[in-house]
């Protein structure tokens, strides 16, 4: 039978799978944004696991807002990505370093 | 039993996109294989018995975000060649701490877990239950306030989104709202006292 720990073995990998990816993809803005909408998402696996678990619907509430909040995020990226590349011409992040960061 | 089949042939097509985000050197794939984890992930959803989420996910997931980030990438213009150097040299060090990050989980999940809870699975609901209105039940009622939150803050990614990327163009021909309301009589108005002409 498909339980808890199925879904938080398939979260646990999707997680460790986009971490990897933000360490991998380090010339391109617009995949890291990727990798952290797949991070939210592995989050997502986790609450939804835990409230089928406990037989309680608060986590699913909570995946509700947590898609709300990704998708102003990724709105609010995105916005600043296109403003960004209007200015730079290059969405390159290690070309990013104008604050000396 | 159909329905293990169905997790495990779900979640290998799920990793498989993830992988595919990842490593695919044109960004449009990428966007493209992110798809198709969202839509891997909704029918698991499914399959857990959260059907709301399930729908939710594809409709604004699938039908907006995702949307958004093609519109955005293909409005770019970005330069494949520039890009697709990946694997840098932090690469190995990222495969690394994923690799240890997997390692110790499972090791929380399944060797830890099994002294305590068995393996089990979910409680299937009563008949009659639904998903959607169990949600709604407690969506408008105990969590009403963060749900007007999350309002005002869909809001404010609108405005915000709207302001960044807005520019103003010089040369357009637009009205002034605020000179054309606070213009008074002296401005346009010019009173010329003269003598009457006599009849031609």
């Amino acid at each position: 039978m498909i339980g808890l720990q199925h879904y938080l073995t398939l979260s646990a990998i999707l997680f460790s799978l986009s971490v990897a990816g933000i360490f991998i993809n380090r010339r391109n803005l617009i995949l890291l944004l990727m990798c952290i909408e797949l991070m939210l998402l592995s989050v997502n696996f986790n609450f939804v696991a835990f409230s089928r678990y406990l037989g309680d619907e608060t986590g699913q509430v909570f995946v509700f807002f947590i898609l709300t909040v990704a998708a102003a995020e990724a709105a609010i990226g995105l916005a600043i990505l296109v403003v960004l590349f209007r200015n730079r011409r290059s969405i390159n992040v290690q070309e990013l370093d104008s604050m000396k960061g | 039993m159909f329905q293990t089949l169905l997790f495990y042939v779900f979640s290998t097509v799920l990793i498989a996109a993830a992988l595919g985000v990842i490593f695919s050197r044109n960004p449009v794939h990428s966007v493209m294989f992110l798809v198709l984890a969202f839509f891997n992930s909704a029918v698991l959803w499914l399959l857990a018995e959260a059907e709301f989420l399930a729908i939710v996910m594809v409709l604004v997931y699938v039908g907006a975000v995702m949307v958004l980030f093609i519109f955005v990438v293909m409005m770019l213009d970005i330069n494949i060649e520039e890009v697709s150097g990946s694997l840098t040299r932090y690469a190995p060090l990222g495969l690394i701490i994923s690799a240890i990050m997997v390692f110790e989980l499972m090791q929380i999940i399944w060797l830890r877990g099994s002294e305590r809870f068995v393996l089990e699975g979910f409680a299937s609901m009563p008949e009659g239950y639904s998903n959607t209105k169990a949600l709604g039940a407690i969506l408008y009622t105990e969590h009403v306030y963060a749900f007007e939150l999350a309002a005002v803050l869909l809001l404010l990614a609108i405005v915000a989104a709207i302001t960044l990327t807005m520019r103003k163009r010089p040369g357009l021909k637009v009205q002034d709202i605020n000179q054309q309301v606070s213009v008074r009589r002296e401005d346009r108005v010019r009173m010329v006292k003269m003598d009457a002409e006599e009849r031609q």
